[in-house]
């Protein structure tokens, strides 16, 4: 087991969103978040990667083995698709970004300066940091975002490669992955009680 | 680290980064002053000092805004914060590659800016010493306001509001070396002062700026 959450509350602007959230996540492990929009889908994935402290429950995890991917991608306009990814790769002490760069097939566009990427390139860009911190465990959130049809499955398939290599993968998405192992987590049945007037001091907190 | 450093410096030289958009304003503002004040060269050497460390303060808060809200827009401050390096790492580096791209140069082009405003001869040392002592609690202190506003749309001038109060010290006792300086004094008093000032903020505000940053990013 590589991520234990135990009964998380959760909360964004200080209102309650979801409450009661248990699962585990295995080595080799995938597993898909459902669930209608703004029901805390992204809320949940930055508790667990440690950008928001929950209201109550825990996250077991080892820090050191989480590598977040959230709506923007952090790359750099100016900086060339090779020196965005060198970038990350040394902030999370690796060298090797080849394999990220043929994964995603980045390999015609290392020396553009990321400003000029497409949508999709970019995001393809931001999905190949990943592959170069190294890290086992996953946290993604809407990661086929401008995706076209083949760069969805050119993500599956470096999540299959990861998931093989035992690493393992949270996802927040709505669209099919054609990933057929990944567990389902409907995460409608979490959503907290409409917040009460006590909850308003909450919001200043 | 040193790739954070790389990455901020290498960002700042290319297109829309803003290296030298302190340095020219300064450069502005000190031609400005005598079209201002008038061309007599005695007033000027007497308020030269004064000007300078004033332009130079106004240059170092044009520049602070992008300190951190550029990779809060980006998303890569989310990521930093993810990524192995201490957030007070991240505020340290970003401090410290804010300074080597603003206040650096206003440093080694003050003595030319000097010269603009008839700055008296003995007044360059003591100038570029208490420059040089002074601009690092500069960055220092307006990456602790950037931490503050980041998040916020257009916070520009809320971050200046919040960062011009507590440039005063620095301000007072650099300019204060800078004018004794020009008048042959002794400036060891305000150079222990501004020196001790600028120590004091590097020790202890990357760790409110880092305290307060990760609650900005909730």
């Amino acid at each position: 087991m590589v991520l234990k959450v135990s009964d998380l509350t959760i909360a964004r602007g200080g209102i309650k969103v979801l409450e009661g959230v248990s699962f585990e996540l295995e080595s080799g492990g995938a597993i898909v978040l459902r669930g209608p929009n703004g029901i805390g889908k992204t809320t949940l994935l930055r508790t667990i990667a440690g950008l928001q402290p929950p209201l109550a429950g825990r996250v077991d995890a080892d820090p050191d083995s989480l590598v977040y991917a959230g709506h923007s991608d952090g790359l750099k306009a100016t900086l060339t698709v090779e020196e965005n990814l060198m970038f990350w790769a040394q902030v999370f002490g690796k060298k090797e970004i080849s394999q990220a760069i043929d994964s995603f097939e980045l390999g015609r566009l290392v020396n553009r300066p990321a400003g000029l990427l497409s949508a999709g390139q970019k995001r393809r860009l931001g999905l190949a940091r990943l592959l170069v911190t190294g890290r086992p465990v996953w946290i993604l959130d809407e990661p086929t975002v401008s995706l076209d049809t083949d760069a969805v499955a050119m993500f599956a398939s470096a999540v299959r490669a990861h998931l093989a290599r035992g690493g393992s993968t949270l996802i927040a998405t709505h669209i099919d992955l054609g990933l057929p192992e990944a567990k389902v987590l409907e995460v409608g049945p979490f959503r907290a009680r409409a917040a009460e007037i006590d909850d308003f001091d909450e919001a200043f907190l | 680290m040193i790739a954070l450093l790389v990455r901020d410096l290498r960002l700042a030289m290319r297109a829309g980064g803003g290296f030298g958009l302190g340095l020219a304003f300064f450069l502005i503002v000190v031609t400005l002053v005598p079209f201002g004040v008038g061309p007599q060269s005695e007033l000027l050497a007497r308020i030269a000092s004064g000007i300078l460390w004033l332009g130079a303060l106004l240059a170092c808060l044009l520049s602070l805004d992008r300190i951190l809200a550029l990779d809060w827009e980006d998303g890569s401050l989310d990521l930093l914060a993810t990524a192995p390096l201490p957030m007070e790492a991240i505020v340290s580096i970003k401090a410290l590659a804010h300074w080597l791209t603003t206040g650096l140069p206003l440093v080694l082009f003050a003595p030319v800016f000097g010269l603009l405003l008839s700055l008296p001869e003995p007044g360059y040392m003591p100038l570029v010493l208490s420059l040089l002592l002074g601009t690092p609690a500069l960055s220092v202190i307006g990456t602790f306001g950037a931490a503050l506003t980041v998040g916020l749309k257009r916070g520009g001038l809320l971050l200046s509001l919040l960062v011009l109060p507590l440039y005063v010290p620095t301000l007072i006792f650099g300019a204060e070396m800078a004018r004794r300086g020009v008048e042959g004094l002794d400036i060891t008093t305000p150079l222990l002062m501004l020196a001790g000032i600028t120590c004091g903020t590097i020790a202890l505000l990357p760790f409110a700026s880092a305290a307060v940053l990760k609650v900005n990013l909730r």
